[in-house]
This record gives C-alpha cells, structure tokens and sequence, in this order.
C-alpha cells in the first residue's frame, strides 16, 4: 500500500546494484548493472534488442524469464534484499509491492478469463482487499483510464475489447494493488500511433496521481522523454551512461548514445529535397480494389512508381497498404481498375503473368527470417533468381552471386552458409540481393525495417537509397514509420481504411494545409524533446474546444 | 552421442539398436533360424532348454524360429501399409495445400468423414465382406491409414506454404513442382518422419491385433499377432510362451517410440528456440 | 454460438448419415454378391436366384439401404446369416456388457488421469513427473493383450487373486460383476490412463509457456493457482476432446479386452461374425460402434465450443 511519506520524492524505494545474470550456457545478458529509483520518480531504459531491458525490468521483482537465473547483485526493495528472500515472501513482493505492464496486452492476459476477474485476483489473492472494495477499486481504475463503459468494461473477455483499451485495462490490472513501482516493458509499442499517444498520455497520468515509481522501458526515445525523468542507455547486457532526461537528448557524452539521438532526430526532419518527377511512370496503378472475402481491403487506389523515385505507401494498421502491395504483384486478385507496368496492363492474377513481367517487380519483405528458405545456402538463394530468368551456367551464376553479396555489403564467402546463422540486418540485405538479382525496374519493400533495430534499420535505408542512386530502381515503400518516409520518401501517399487521403510530394504532403487525418498522424509521431506530450495534449484540447 | 548435429538420448539410442535387432531378424531371419520354422522338433508344449530356448509350441516346432520367421511378416506387412498409405496420404495432402480451392474442400471432407469413423470398425466391416486376404489387410489398412498422413501432410504444407519464402518464389513465377520439391518437401521432412514412425507402430500394432483375433493373418502363415493367438489358452497353465510374441510386439513399439519422442522433441526445439 | 453449435449437429447427423451409407454399401462392393456369400460353396444358379428373390437383392440398391435404414431405426437389425436368430435381440445384452464395462474403466480412468496428468505438469521435471512419464510410454507401447496376459497370469494365475475369465450372465449381482471384471477393466484402464494422462499434462505445459502464465507468475501467485486457475481452463479443449476419443477407445477397443477374457460383449460378437461373414450382425455391430463414436466426438466438439470464451462470446 502507498503510505504518505515525509520526503515522497526523495525516498529510496528501489536500488539495483551490480545486478548479473545469466542464460544456462553461462553468458551473461545483464552484467553489472546498478540503478536507483526514488519514490515517484520515473527511470526510462533505453536499448536496442539484446539490451537486456527487459531481463533488468524483470529482474526487480526478482523474475528470470525462461531459463535465465540472476547470477549476482542485489535487488534491494527499501533496503531489503529480494534475493534473499523465500519463494513465499518473494511472491508477496511481486504485483502487490512492484507490478509489471508488459508490451503486449492482448498476450499478457488470459482469453478464458473475464478482465475484471483478472484484475480483482491480484488485491484478492495477496489479501489486501475483500470481494467489493477490489471491485469497487477496479471499476475506480477503469473509470481513471478512460475506458468506455467503465461499469460494465470488466465484464468482458479480453477477446472483446480493441487492443488500445486492453492495454489500458492492464494498466488497471498493474495498479490493482497500488503498488510502489511500476514497471512497464514497451507498453505501447504494439500499439498504432495515434492509438500510442492516448495510452500514453494516460500512464503518465496515472504515475503522476499515485505518486509511484516506474522503470519504463523502450527502445524509442522520443517516447521515453515524455515520462522519464532520468534516462539509462543499455547495450549488449551493459550500461553505457545515465543522466538525466534533457541532458541525454541534448547533451550525450558516449558515442553509442549520441548515434542513437542522432538517428532518431533525423526521423523528425525532412531529407529528400529533390520532388519532380524524374521520368514516366515505370509502374502504376489505376483505380485498384482488391477484396478478402466481404471485405474491401483496397478501395480504387491509383499510385505510380517512377525509375530512381522512392513513392511511400504511409497508414496504421488495417489501412490497406500491405494489400496494395499483394494487389500490385498479383496475390491479390484484382476486383476493378489495373496495373500497368511500362504502359501494359497486366494480368490480374499472378498466374497468367509472364516471367518478364514478374522479373521486373519484386518484393522485399517485413520478417527476413521468414523470407529466406532456412534449408537453402545463401549461394543458392540469391543464385536461383539469376539461374531463373537469364539462364546463365553455373560459374556465371557464381560470379553473380559474388557480385551481388557485394553490393550488399556481406562478405562473398557467405555464398556457402545457410541463412539461419545470420543477424536480422545481413538476412535483410540477402534479401535485397535476391531482389535485386532479378535486376528489376521496381522494388516493393513491405516495412523491410519494421523488424530491425534502429541502428540497423538506418543501414538498411542506406544502403537501399545508394542502391537506387547507383542502379535507378524505383522503390515502393510500405510503412507505417513516418520518420523513414520523411527520410527516403520522393512521394507519399497516405492510406486510411483502404483508401489514399492525401497524396504528392513529401515536403508538400508534410507541410500545411494538412489533410486532418494526416495532421493527427503527424502529430501523434512523438518528438524528440520532454514537453511533446504535453503540448499535443494541450494543443487537442484547445482544438476540440 | 551424436547425430546430425543432436544429441541422442540413452533412450533414442535403445531404440535405435531395438529397431536395428528387428530389422536385422526380419532380413536375415531364413539364416539366423536355428531350426526350420514348420518342422516338428520334440513334444507339443516342451520346456525351454539349452538347444529350445524359449521351448516348443503346440505342434512341438521351435518358438524361437518360429518368431525370427514371423518377424518377416509382421514387419514386412506394417512397412508395406506405412508405405502405401505414406505415398498417398502425402501426395494428395501437398496437393490439397499447395493447389487450395476446391481440390482442398474436397480432399479434406473425404478424410473427415473417413477420420470420424472409428478405423478398427470399418476394417471389420471390410474384412467380413472381402474376406482376409493379405492383399485386402494391406490396402484396407493404408486406406484407412492414409487419412492421417493426409491430415498431418496437409497442414505442415499449409504452414510452410504460408511463409514469405515460398510466396517469393511463387511471385518469382516457379512451378508447382519446384515448390514443392525445393521449398516445402525439405521443411516437412522432421515431422513427416516422426509420423512415419508412429504411423508403422500404429499398422504394426494393427494387424497384429487383428491376427490375434483370428481375422488378420490366416494359417498355415503366422505373424506374432496369430502366435499369441495360437499360444494363449497356456497363460491359464501358467505357461509364458503368449508373452513372447506380445513381448516381441510391445518392444519393437516402444523401440519406436522411443526414437520418435526424441525426433518430435529436437523438431519443436530447433523451431521454436531462437539463435 | 448456437449457429456454430447446430453446425456441429448437422455435420454430425451427416457424418452418422455418411456411415450408415458406408457400411451398408460395405455389403454393395462384394465380388459376389450376400447371397454368393451365404451359399458360399452350394451356390449353383438355381439356389442364387432363389435366396436372391428372398432376400430383396433383385431390387435396386438405393430402395433396400432406405429399407435397411428404416428398419434399424424401428430396432429390426435383421436376421443373423449364421443361425438364423434375430440379430437385435442377440445384441441387445452384449450392448449392455460392453457399456458397462466401458463405463466401468472410464468412472475410474478419467478423474485418474486429469487429476494425474495435472500433478505432472504441476511437478515438471521431477522424479515423479519423469516416472509417470516413463510409465505411460511403456504401456502406450504395448498391446492391450500383452498387459491382459501379464494381468492375468501374476493376478489370476500365480495368485488366485481375480478370475482370469469374465463369465457374466444376465442375473449376476452388480458386485460381482465388478470383480468378474476386475482384470479387464485394469487392463483397458492401464490403456486409456496413460494416453488421457499424457495428453492432459502436454496440454497443460503447452498453455504452460503463454505469456498470460508468466503475468499470473508477475502477480505473485504460486504455481500450483496457476496451474489450476489460469492453465487449466484454457486447456480444457483439448483435454475434453482427448478424454471423448480414450472413451470411443473404451468403446472400440474393448474388441481385443473382450477376446483375451471371454467376455460376452458386442465386441466379440463382431469379432466372430468377421470370421463367419454374418453380414448384418456385422453391419448393425458396425453402425452401433460406429454411431456412438460419432456421438461421442459430436459431444467433444460441442464441449469444446462451450468451453471457449473466443467463441461462446464472439465479439
């Protein structure tokens, strides 16, 4: 329970020191990491995959997740150290004392379960409340977080609720116990960004209102900087500096950190100066709609691609822009309108396609780890393009292959490996090799960073944008990350519920007047300063009015 | 121990000799027999002894040769039905994945239907009309058999078939066969391989139920299913010759399951673990 | 729901329909045809023709399923080829043997299993999980009437604890008949238990490893609530299905059990009439068999829709 404090802002609550642990074959993915939490204070750990965040996170309600074990350091909970305690005393620790929010609600709670069940068992199990008060607490919560019928929210399963408000309701679950740290693991980056911003702006009010204190941890620092007051950055299992929040942004002293702020800034201002239309269109679509089922996916969408131009497809989740990519190549049948390539229509359906037609537009995908045959070397993966449509012999072949790993920027020796040993990155770039094998006029990336770290996202748009200075492939580019489109876009179109909103240059989509939806999707892409959060909100209340 | 890159438990291991002693005995059995399966050696029901190790049967031939000749049959005739219902069941499971529509709806309503039928039954069914020919065991039972190598081969197709790779080689414009041979058989083969072994114990078991119940394998031949037959009015004199062909039969399947658990086991691990 | 419900219904009532088709047509794709089969060796034209005209198969086929099926509804099962009695009335008592003892190894097997199978998952890794595990491989692997005959020769045999045959008549005393029984209902509850026991502990650790399990960890709650409270009802699905499939087994595969100890089942009934051709005690064996596992998966099905919040509430 919260107790009133003489000093609530300078009380020790939470104090890590040279926490380690480790995987069973030894390797440590947290190594010597400490930390400090004062009441009501807000701590944001910054990281990359691999960081070791979330193990950290876990690691204060002394949790090792799988078969990772905390191999040394002390967890001290006020002064106690939670590694010493008892299985019992420690389960009375975790949800009452120190809560977790994990990134995904939708998985974190249980389907055969009512939520308000779910977020009643907590206070009901640790015996801190009866029946009524833990149901009266949860409905106080609810009505606290915005959700819509708070009275009745509960009532429902998981399955029933969208996943902005099921987030929302784990926020609830989290604070069922009023505990005295939060920790929140990438609470909202399963979410859309429009849908990110309320959820948000909601758990920093309540972190404020209860007073508590919270690890928040995310790998986008713009949205960090809205609720932390201090910053941790963690690389490889180690901490790399700490400070406080304005200092990191403005004021970095390692060289991993200010990489890190450079890369996200660059997303927040608009590269690609060049917008005339170099050439006629390689690649268009006229009036499309493709349909699943009952449903219409695309509404009659016209875009066109030109060689050496990069034309983003921009929208949230369910806007249509990934079945337009399925439209354009032909898995998705056409219902109406056409797709020309050259000035030819094309078949509606990719099996009445000729192979030219199917060499010149290809495909890169959103998971490479899916997207390469994890049975085939690398050598065989990018060589059977080449084999396929030009029919060259085995020992040119070869050299294409060598000439191709090149390009990319992997080593030609990897010819020989499987793909299954490679990062997530070099998959990519296999990926692009195998595209680009096929020597096509157009290239259709489907979020081919979406999966990628940042850092490594960044090589990858670079190493796509010299691809296209050097060969003059055009690109169309599906993302929902307006940072890269404002990085690599000539053109953008934004997509909402199947249909193009707004449509033209990029410095002229992202400049006013603003199609609303466009302006609201612009607004609710966090910025790299501590007073963003506050100024949309104010500014939307403002408007609203 | 090591193999392909795993280790192999104790337990896989025993199965693996298991397997390997029967297949040895099925092969070599004509050599390895020490007396002529159907010749009379001594009196009906005589003790085991050093030269009748595991004694004589009614007739008084040898127990032990007879066995080493049964395997052949038991063994020879759950390894025809695996294949015959593999070669089936895979062919038009990766038909109905890879070809969709209405080929997949038909397919697959056939095989539910067939699969909501309890097998044991409707062989019987069959058999009483058909009578008990070997020929007519061997087809039934991998018809019947077939319907589930469809299921499982129907659905590793259709998973592997929805990964990015093999959409990038339809779009690619590949062939049906190329895809199939290139892009899914190498994908599908650790489970289909697991479910081999389950399926062979499955027909095994099978027809050696059915021998034993007078309507699989007909005398004058003799599988183990028959010989627990023939033997098991002498479990009620205290007799152990029934548990010799039951014994044989219980352990080759659990040789195989053995294996099976331990292929199951490192398929889930190396596709659910991240590098 | 209720419209996937009756789905389920009608599916089923097809698939029953289906069955019924199948294994009336059983007798359609003879070499010969039922009256070849019964004459067998005295069959000369003349003796054909005359069983033929008796027996209705000048007719056409579709006219004399509709007749089949319209006379089994109303219990007439025909008469048996072999002597002649009438086939409902033979089946009758053995429908009644095989139910009980099936119900017999269920009421024991089934809270065993569950209450087994979730002590395993709930102890994973342990010394106990690891013998339950290994027990159960051993007698999944083995045929039922190596167990029966290894029962029979320590249990009835070597000591003369149960009787090695189950001879039961119509006037046996209910107690009794549970010790006539004893051995082959351990026999097919040694069978079942293994299978239901392995299924329900694999379908609990495979909920085991959500990320919904690892929030209830983070809540504070012990292993044991959570097994119970947050695993257990998601896992119900599969459980009900598997204990409905070891139930049909119960059903079906009391063949080989009833075989081993003389029992007078249904079972045996079928067994015999395979060897002799008797046609239509096999065919209303089969469609009895046949029926009740049909109806038993037809209940897992419904079971398992109501047992699911996803599709009991849809959205």
């Amino acid at each position: 329970m919260a107790t009133p404090d003489i000093h609530p802002n300078h009380d020790l609550i939470l104090q890590i020191d040279h926490l380690a642990v480790e995987v069973p074959s030894g390797t440590r993915i947290v190594d010597d990491v400490s930390l400090e939490l004062r009441r009501g204070e807000v701590l944001g750990l910054i990281g990359e995959s691999g960081a070791g965040k979330s193990t950290i996170g876990l690691a204060a309600l002394h949790y090792g997740r799988g078969a990772c074990r905390i191999a040394g350091g002390a967890i001290l909970l006020e002064g106690v150290d939670l590694r010493k305690l008892d299985p019992v005393a420690c389960r009375n620790i975790r949800g009452r004392r120190v809560a977790y929010i994990a990134q995904s609600a939708a998985a974190a709670f249980n389907p055969a379960i009512r939520i308000i069940d779910q977020v009643m068992e907590g206070p009901l199990w640790h015996g801190l409340m009866n029946e009524a008060e833990a149901r009266a607490w949860a409905l106080e919560l609810f009505h606290a977080l915005d959700l819509p019928n708070p009275d009745t929210f509960g009532d429902r399963y998981p399955h029933q609720v969208s996943g902005g408000q099921l987030q929302r309701a784990m926020a609830a679950m989290a604070m069922s116990c009023r505990p005295d740290i939060l920790v929140l693991d990438e609470p909202t980056t399963a979410l859309d960004v429009t849908t990110q911003i309320e959820v948000l702006a909601l758990l920093k009010k309540l972190i404020r209102d209860f007073n508590t204190a919270a690890l928040y941890i995310s790998h986008d620092l713009a949205v960090v900087a809205q609720v932390a007051d201090r910053i941790m950055v963690l690389r490889h299992g180690k901490m790399v500096e700490t400070g406080p929040t304005s200092q990191i942004l403005l004021a970095p002293s390692m060289d991993y950190t200010h990489a890190l702020v450079a890369e996200r800034k660059a997303a927040d201002t608009l590269s690609v100066i060049s917008s005339e239309r170099h050439d006629k269109p390689v690649l268009e679509a006229h009036d499309v709609t493709g349909i699943y089922g009952t449903f219409t996916a695309v509404k009659k969408v016209s875009i066109s691609v030109a060689r050496g131009e990069t034309v983003a497809v921009v929208g949230e989740s369910g806007s249509g822009k990934s079945s337009l990519a399925r439209l354009i190549v032909g898995l998705l049948p056409t219902k109406t309108g056409a797709v020309k390539l050259h000035g030819e229509t094309l078949a509606p359906a990719l099996r009445q396609r000729n192979l030219d037609t199917l060499r010149k537009v290809q495909l890169i995908y959103q998971q490479p780890d899916v997207a390469l045959n994890p049975h085939q070397t690398i050598g065989e993966i990018i060589g059977r393009p080449v084999a396929f449509y030009f029919n060259r012999t085995p020992a040119e072949v070869k050299a294409r292959v060598a000439e191709l790993l090149r390009l990319v920027g992997l080593p030609e020796d990897y010819a020989g490996r499987l793909s299954t040993a490679l990062s997530g990155g070099q998959k990519q770039r296999i990926c692009i090799a195998r595209a680009l094998a096929a020597e096509p006029d157009v290239i259709i990336c489907d979020e081919p960073t979406s999966a990628l770290d940042q850092l490594v996202a960044d090589e990858i748009l670079k190493l796509l944008k010299m691809l296209q200075d050097d060969l003059g492939v055009g690109y169309l580019f599906i993302t929902h990350d307006l940072g890269i489109v404002r990085r690599i876009a000539h053109r953008t179109a934004v997509m909402l519920k199947g249909e193009i909103v707004a449509q033209g240059p990029t410095a002229e989509i992202f400049a006013p007047p603003f199609h609303p939806y466009t302006e609201k999707l612009l607004s609710s892409v966090p910025e790299m300063r501590t007073d963003w959060l506050d100024e949309v909100l104010t500014k939307r209340v403002a408007t609203a009015r | 121990m090591k193999l392909f890159g795993h280790k192999v438990p104790f337990t896989a291991q025993l199965g693996m000799v298991i397997i390997f002693i029967n297949a040895f005995v099925a092969i070599f059995g004509p050599w390895i027999s020490p007396f002529d399966p159907t010749d009379m050696v001594g009196d009906s029901w005589a003790d085991a002894d050093a030269t009748y190790w595991l004694g004589l049967d009614n007739l008084g031939r040898d127990i032990l040769s007879r066995m080493i000749d049964g395997a052949r049959l038991s063994i020879g005739l759950a390894l025809m039905i695996t294949m015959l219902s593999f070669s089936i069941g895979i062919v038009t499971g990766f038909t109905a994945a890879v070809m969709g529509k209405w080929v997949d709806i038909i397919l697959s309503r056939i095989v539910d239907l067939l699969l909501s039928l309890p097998t044991l039954i409707f062989a019987f069914v069959v058999l009483s009309v058909l009578g008990t020919d070997i020929p007519v065991l061997v087809v039934t039972l991998a018809v019947l058999d077939s319907t589930r190598v469809f299921r499982l081969a129907r659905s590793v197709a259709v998973n592997i078939n929805a990964l990015d790779f093999v959409e990038a080689a339809r779009l690619r414009g590949e062939g049906l066969w190329w895809i199939i041979r290139k892009e899914i058989l190498p994908n599908a083969v650790p489970p289909l391989v697991a479910e081999f072994g389950l399926r062979f114990s499955f027909a095994f078991l099978f027809i050696a139920a059915l021998s034993f119940l007078g309507i699989g394998v007909q005398p004058p031949d003799a599988d183990w299913g028959s010989m627990v037959r023939d033997y098991r009015d002498m479990i009620s004199l205290d007799g152990i010759q029934p548990l010799y062909p039951a014994g044989a039969i219980a352990l080759l399947t659990i040789g195989i399951n053995f294996v099976v658990d331990w292929i199951l086991a490192v398929h889930s691990n190396s596709t659910t673990t991240e590098p | 729901m209720f419209k996937l419900i009756s789905q389920r219904l009608a599916l089923g009532f097809l698939t029953l329909f289906a069955a019924s088709v199948l294994i009336f047509s059983g007798t359609e794709v003879l070499p010969g045809d039922l009256a070849t089969a019964i004459l067998q060796n005295n069959a000369t034209p003349e003796n054909l023709a005359v069983l033929r005209e008796q027996l209705g198969l000048d007719r056409p086929a579709a006219v004399r399923y509709v007749e089949w099926l319209d006379n089994t509804v109303h219990g007439d099962l025909g008469k048996s080829l072999a002597n002649d009695w009438d086939v409902a009335e033979e089946v009758g008592p053995r429908l009644k043997n095989t139910l009980f003892l099936a119900s017999y190894a269920a009421v024991i097997a089934v809270p065993l299993a569950v209450f087994l199978g979730i002590m395993a998952a709930i102890r994973q890794g342990t010394l106990f999980d690891r013998f339950i595990n290994g027990f159960t491989l051993l007698t999944i692997s083995v045929p039922e009437y190596f167990l029966a005959y290894l029962l029979v020769k320590y249990l009835a045999v070597h000591h003369f604890w149960f009787p090695s045959l189950a001879n039961v008549t119509e006037d046996t005393p209910f107690f009794s008949r549970l010790y006539l029984l004893f051995l082959p209902m351990l026999t097919l509850l040694l069978v079942t238990l293994a299978h239901m026991m392995r299924m329900t502990r694999a379908s609990v650790l495979a909920i085991m490893s959500n990320p919904y399990i690892e929030m209830a960890y983070l809540k504070g709650l012990p292993k044991w609530k959570i097994v119970i409270h947050h695993a257990l009802p998601n896992a119900l699905a599969p459980i009900i299905s598997v204990i409905v499939l070891n139930l049909a087994y119960l059903i079906v595969g009391v063949v080989v059990v009833e075989t081993v100890f003389v029992y007078p089942g249904l079972g045996q009934l079928l067994v015999d009439s395979v060897s002799k051709h008797d046609v239509p005690v096999v065919q209303a064996c089969g469609l009895i068999f046949a029926s009740t596992f049909i109806l038993l998966n037809l209940t897992a099905d419904v079971l398992g829709i109501l047992s699911n919040p996803r599709l009991r509430m849809p959205r």
